[in-house]
């Protein structure tokens, strides 16, 4: 297999859920970002300019609130490039590239913002 | 049907054009052309998440490849351009056939600047622009005990945190007396000296390789202009990029460091653009003409021929923006550093938090910051808005920069 063969991973589903209220499910492999899956699955609104090094804010997405005592802690840079967002910053902002998707996750909603550049 | 938009490029700059154009809803054929066999992928990752491991090459891919089906853009992957016949618009490929174009984009990127000394064609020296390379360098890594790399810049230093990340032993080469000299000020390259020491990577400044010695083919050590013999079983080389200019210089069209075009992208025929690491162009954020390495000109040049090409041109006017990792220390740029006269730093270098503020006759132009990301954005938007900040505010920490007052009127 080469190295870019994808191997049989374990996923947990996601739902993204635009603006206008459209959700879609996708199932994320654990280990991805909430970013990789959106990117992967052609969910609009999830610009990801860096690429996922948490550098430009344009993956920012709202938590639901039932999963925000779920995710690790944000760290440090990932806080203060939000300060930075276009859309405006909720307690419930993060950056989908510094969530990893994991089992306890799975049904884990997230909403885009209006627009992220 | 007309002629499809051909973009030549499958790097960042001309997958973004591809992308903005169906996004602002363009009809017509999308034909993307690019030597590498592979569709687009983001080259930051390389020496960097990917070498160490971090990131699977499976995600670094800007899209996956339904997408192009799903958006009709015809990806000619592993295909080389090599003419651009202008009277007749359209490209000659190596493999023979022809593609007319309506609008052509060049996005041709830039290539390794190679090592001009006895010895470099050993098995074993290296070089990273691909994700190729970058898999031949990971799989030499894992037999490898001393690395030596050459070249002290971004690319050159991100391979020793990664590879002494690794367990490696790893020496760094630069010519200048100091480190990342053409991007940053002194006391961050001494800063970043410090940094590399700290993590016993072996930093050697102000010598030259010489020669690389090696048995049976392979690269074994070099040879340093300080007279010292390093061992090496991977030399990574890292020492600049040149642009890929000759498809349009052998067009006609104007080159000098980069393919020359205006502040609307556009070279000297009206329906051909070039945008990316390969485009040199007027750049307000400089004092003249630039040709700019980084995912941010990719990105916002792409947008911008897109919109240009969909009806809507504007001029380019992005702030320029940069990122580095090595070892724990983050160095985001912003605003472009050449022809400074002043520099004032807020916050305290032993804290590794801090930032360095740029001035040209009293005017901030740029902002470096280490592991302070929020002083990094908040500087993308001083720089945009052209908000007037004296070095006394830059360097006064009690002040909040978020709430400086907006630009006057007349900027």
């Amino acid at each position: 297999m080469s190295i870019f063969g994808r191997k049989e991973k374990a996923t947990a589903t996601v739902i993204y859920v635009s603006p206008a209220g459209d959700a879609r499910e996708i199932a994320v492999p654990v280990g991805d970002s909430v970013m990789e899956g959106a990117i992967k699955h052609g969910v609009n609104g999830i610009v990801a300019e860096c690429g996922g090094a948490c550098m430009c804010a344009t993956c920012h997405v709202y938590v639901d609130e039932t999963f925000l005592n779920r995710l690790d802690p944000m760290e440090a840079t990932e806080d203060e490039m939000l300060t930075c967002t276009v859309s405006p910053r909720r307690p419930n902002s993060r950056l989908s590239c510094q969530i990893r998707v994991t089992q306890e996750l799975a049904g884990l909603i997230v909403r885009l913002p209006e627009t992220q550049v | 049907m007309r002629a499809p938009v051909v973009i030549i490029g499958t790097g960042q700059a001309g997958f973004q054009a591809a992308a903005s154009l169906r996004a602002e809803g363009y009809d017509d054929p999308v034909v993307m052309i690019g030597e590498e066999p592979h569709h687009p992928y983001q080259r930051p990752p390389l020496s960097k998440a990917f070498m160490t491991g971090k990131q699977d090459a499976q995600n670094i891919f800007l899209r996956p490849s339904a997408f192009y089906q799903d958006h009709r853009i015809d990806l000619l992957a592993g295909e080389k351009a090599v003419e651009i016949d202008r009277a007749n618009r359209r490209v000659r490929l190596a493999s023979g056939s022809n593609v007319a174009y309506q609008t052509l984009v060049l996005a041709t990127g830039a290539r390794v600047r190679t090592l001009p000394i006895r010895g470099a064609e050993l098995d074993g020296v290296c070089y990273l622009r691909t994700v190729d390379d970058a898999i031949d360098i990971k799989t030499r890594l894992e037999d490898a005990r001393n690395v030596v790399v050459i070249g002290g810049g971004f690319i050159g230093l991100e391979l020793a945190s990664s590879a002494r990340s690794l367990g490696k032993s790893v020496t760094v080469v630069e010519l200048q007396p100091r480190l990342m000299a053409r991007m940053v000020a002194p006391l961050l390259s001494e800063f970043y000296r410090k940094v590399h020491s700290g993590q016993a990577v072996e930093i050697v400044l102000g010598a030259a390789p010489v020669e690389i010695r090696g048995q049976d083919g392979r690269a074994r050590e070099v040879r340093l202009s300080d007279g010292t013999l390093r061992p090496a079983d991977v030399v990574a080389v890292g020492i600049g990029v040149l642009p890929n200019f000759e498809l349009a210089r052998d067009a006609g069209l104007a080159v000098s460091n980069g393919i020359a075009v205006d502040a609307y992208l556009r070279t000297g025929d009206e329906n051909i653009y070039a945008i990316g690491d390969c485009a040199e162009h007027p750049n307000v954020f400089a004092a003249g003409r630039v040709r700019l390495e980084s995912v941010q000109n990719a990105v916002d040049q792409g947008r911008s021929v897109a919109a240009a090409i969909e009806g809507r041109p504007h001029r380019y006017e992005s702030v320029p923006w940069f990122w580095t990792d090595q070892f724990d220390v983050r160095l985001q740029m912003v605003g472009l550093s050449m022809g400074h006269d002043r520099i004032v730093t807020r916050g305290d270098p032993q804290s590794r938090k801090f930032s360095v503020f740029y001035f040209r006759k009293g005017r901030l132009i740029a902002i470096d910051s280490i592991n302070r990301p929020a002083d990094h954005m908040i500087g993308r938007k001083l720089l945009a808005s052209g908000v007037a900040l004296t070095p006394d505010q830059a360097s006064d920490e009690s002040l909040d920069l978020k709430r400086l007052p907006p630009a006057s009127p007349s900027m």
